[in-house]
C-alpha cells in the first residue's frame, strides 16, 4: 500500500462536495452543528448506491438461497453468488472458492484460527502477531494456544508505531506455523509493509493472515499480488452494510481445513451415520447467509471503483496531512502514531484533557470523533496511556471537517482552561 | 447541552488538583473499579474505625467526571458511619440519574455532579467511585466495572 502513495498522488482530485451528497446522514445536526463525521475507522457511512442496492434487493429479489427452483430462490442466489464474484474482483482472488463471506473481519480470524490453527498446531508450535494488533487479531490466537499448547510471539513497535522489522525477522522460526498481521493499524494508522513480511514469513513457512479492515477502504489490495494466504476485512468500513464481510483464503489451504460452523447451506448429503460437506466456498457458510448484507457490499465495491480508490487515497492523504500540520500547531497536542506510511487515522491526546472529556466536547460541538483504546489496550499500555482521541477519515471529509475540528478542540482548551 | 453545567468549576478544580489522592498502607477495605469502555482505573482504599470511614484515598487515571468525582466522594464521606455513606450513595444515584430530581442541601459540593446527567454515556464516569467505594466496605463485590 504505502508503494501506492506515489501513484495516488497523481490521481484525479475527488470532488468531496459531490461525493458527501450521496451521503444522506452527512446532513445530520448533531447538538445544534452540522454533523462533522470523523469516526470512518470505527465504521463508515453508506452512500446512497448501497442503501438503494439493499432497498431494491429487499423489494424485488428476497427469498433464501441456493434452495428453491422458485424464481424469487433463484433472483436471491443470482443476487448473493454476483456479490461473491463482485468481492473476487476487487481483490483479485483466483477464484470465487477462495471468497468466504463472513459476519466481518473478527469472524473471519476466529474461522481461520479454529479450522485452520486449532487442527494444525501442537506444542512447540509458535503464532506471531504484531503489537499493534486489534483485539480481534489477538484473542483468537490466545484461544487456540489454549486449546492447542502452542505458543503466542508479539513483535515489538518502536515509539513512532512503526513495526520493528529487525525484531520480526528474528522471531521468524520454523517453528512459526503462523502468521498474523494488521494490514493497517486501527489505532495509529501506520500502514505495514505487508509483502515484505509474508515474503518473510513464507521463507519459514509459515501461512500468513493479514487483518485488512482498515486498509481495505484505502488502498488497492491484490491478495495474489500481496501473497497472503488469508486475507479478512468488514463490509461496514468500506461504505457498505455491517454484518459482511469477506474472508479470502488460498484454495488449497480452504480445502484442507474441516468445517467450522455445521449446519443448513454447508452439507451435501446428511444422515445419521455420515454427513458429506459441501464444496468450497459454501463449506464454511453454514445457516442463510446475510444475503442483503453481501448485496450492500458489493454496491459499495462499484461505489468505490466509480470514485477510484487512488483519487480516495490521495483525497484521504491530503486531509491526514492537513489535519497533522494543524494538530502539531495546536499547543498541548501530541499526535500518537507517527509513523513514515500512514492510512487516514489520526490519533491523538490533549495535554491535561482526558480522551473521554475531549470526546465529549467535540460531541457537543457536533464533531464525532473515537475516544478510548480503540480495541487496541496493548497499543494504548506500549504509550502509558488510558486512552486516546482518534479522527478518522473517509472520501466524504473536507478540509473544512479540518478546520472544526481544529476549532473545536480550541474550545475543549477553553473549558479546561 | 450545556458545556457548563458539565464541566462546573468545582468538577475542573477537583480534576486539577484531586484531594485524597493516593493509597493507605495497612487499610481495612480496598477495591478496583475499571470502567473498560474508555480505560479509567480507580483503587479505592479505606481505613475504618468501627463503623466509621476514618480516612479514603483513592488512585488512578480517569476522565474529569470519575476523578472528580472520586475526590468530591472522599470528602463527603469522610468521618461518616456506614449507614450515612449509603444513604449518600442513593441520593448521588438519584441526582445522576432522574431527569427532575433537585440536589437537596444534604449533598453539599457533590451536587455539582448534577449537569453529567444531561450526558447518559458520562454517566458511568461519576458512579464508578462510589460503587467501588462500596465493594471496598464490603457491600458489593470486590472489582467493579462499568459494563
Amino acid at each position: 500500500m504505502a508503494a501506492n502513495v506515489p501513484l495516488a498522488m497523481s490521481a484525479p482530485p475527488l470532488d468531496a462536495q459531490a461525493v458527501r451528497r450521496e451521503f444522506p446522514i452527512l446532513a445530520t445536526t448533531v447538538n445544534g452543528h452540522p454533523l462533522v463525521y470523523l469516526d470512518s475507522a470505527a465504521s463508515s457511512q453508506r452512500p446512497l448506491p448501497v442503501l438503494r442496492a439493499i432497498e431494491d434487493y429487499e423489494t424485488h429479489s428476497h427469498a433464501n438461497v441456493h434452495r428453491g427452483v422458485h424464481a424469487l430462490s433463484q433472483a436471491a442466489t443470482a443476487a448473493f453468488e454476483g456479490a461473491r464474484e463482485r468481492v473476487r474482483r476487487f481483490i483479485n482472488a483466483r477464484s470465487v472458492k477462495e471468497i468466504v463471506f463472513v459476519r466481518g473481519t473478527t469472524e473471519g480470524i476466529n474461522l481461520v484460527a479454529q479450522a485452520y490453527a486449532r487442527p494444525r498446531l501442537r506444542a512447540g508450535d509458535e503464532i506471531l502477531i504484531s503489537a499493534l494488533e486489534h483485539h480481534a487479531n489477538i484473542v483468537p490466537w490466545q484461544m487456540v494456544c489454549e486449546q492447542s499448547g502452542c505458543t503466542l510471539k508479539v513483535a515489538p513497535i518502536n515509539r513512532r508505531g512503526e513495526l520493528e522489522l529487525d525484531a520480526y525477522l528474528q522471531l521468524l522460526s520454523r517453528r512459526t506455523r503462523l502468521v498474523a498481521l494488521a494490514h493497517v493499524s486501527n489505532a495509529l494508522g501506520t500502514v505495514l509493509p505487508v509483502k515484505r513480511l509474508i515474503e518473510a514469513a513464507h521463507a519459514h513457512g509459515a501461512v500468513v493472515l493479514l487483518d485488512g479492515a482498515q486498509a481495505v477502504p484505502h488502498s488497492h489490495v491484490d491478495v495474489r499480488s500481496l501473497g497472503a494466504d488469508f486475507y479478512t476485512f468488514s463490509g461496514h468500513k468500506l461504505y457498505g452494510p455491517t454484518g459482511i464481510g469477506v474472508l479470502y483464503g488460498r484454495e488449497e489451504l480452504l480445502a484442507a481445513m474441516p468445517p467450522w460452523q455445521g449446519g443448513g447451506d454447508m452439507i451435501l448429503t446428511v444422515s445419521f451415520e455420515k454427513t458429506t460437506y459441501n464444496e468450497l466456498p459454501w463449506k464454511f457458510e453454514a445457516g442463510t447467509p446475510n444475503i442483503s448484507g453481501a448485496v450492500g457490499l458489493a454496491a459499495a465495491m462499484d461505489y468505490v471503483e466509480s470514485l477510484g480508490i487512488d483519487a480516495i487515497a490521495a483525497h484521504e492523504q491530503r486531509l491526514l496531512q492537513l489535519a497533522t500540520a494543524e494538530l502539531t500547531r495546536l499547543p498541548g497536542i501530541e499526535l500518537i502514531g507517527t509513523a513514515a506510511h500512514k492510512a487516514a487515522v489520526l490519533s491523538f491526546v490533549m495535554k491535561g484533557v482526558h480522551p473521554h472529556d475531549l470526546g465529549t466536547i467535540l460531541d457537543t460541538e457536533g464533531v464525532a470523533v473515537r475516544t478510548g483504546h480503540h480495541c487496541a489496550m496493548p497499543v494504548m499500555t506500549f504509550f502509558g496511556l488510558p486512552a486516546t482521541a482518534r479522527a478518522s477519515f473517509g472520501c466524504y471529509n473536507t478540509e473544512g471537517d479540518v478546520e472544526r475540528l481544529v476549532a473545536a478542540l480550541g474550545r475543549a482548551r477553553e473549558v479546561f482552561g | 447541552m450545556d458545556l457548563k453545567e458539565l464541566y462546573r468549576d468545582v468538577i475542573l478544580d477537583h480534576n486539577r488538583r484531586p484531594r485524597n489522592f493516593g493509597r493507605i498502607e495497612a487499610a481495612d477495605g480496598q477495591a478496583e473499579g475499571n470502567n473498560p469502555l474508555c480505560g479509567d482505573r480507580l483503587s479505592l482504599t479505606v481505613r475504618l474505625n468501627g463503623e466509621r470511614i476514618e480516612d479514603i484515598r483513592f488512585e488512578g487515571k480517569g476522565c474529569a467526571i470519575s476523578t472528580a468525582s472520586a475526590s468530591l466522594m472522599t470528602e463527603a464521606v469522610k468521618g461518616k458511619e456506614r449507614a450515612a455513606v449509603r444513604e449518600l450513595f442513593d441520593k448521588v444515584h438519584t441526582l445522576l440519574t432522574q431527569p427532575d430530581a433537585a440536589a437537596d442541601g444534604s449533598l453539599g459540593k457533590l451536587a455539582a455532579l448534577s449537569g453529567v446527567r444531561e450526558f447518559p454515556v458520562r454517566v458511568k464516569c461519576a458512579s464508578l467511585c462510589w460503587h467501588t467505594l462500596n465493594a471496598a466496605l464490603g457491600h458489593g463485590p470486590p472489582a467493579v466495572t462499568t459494563e
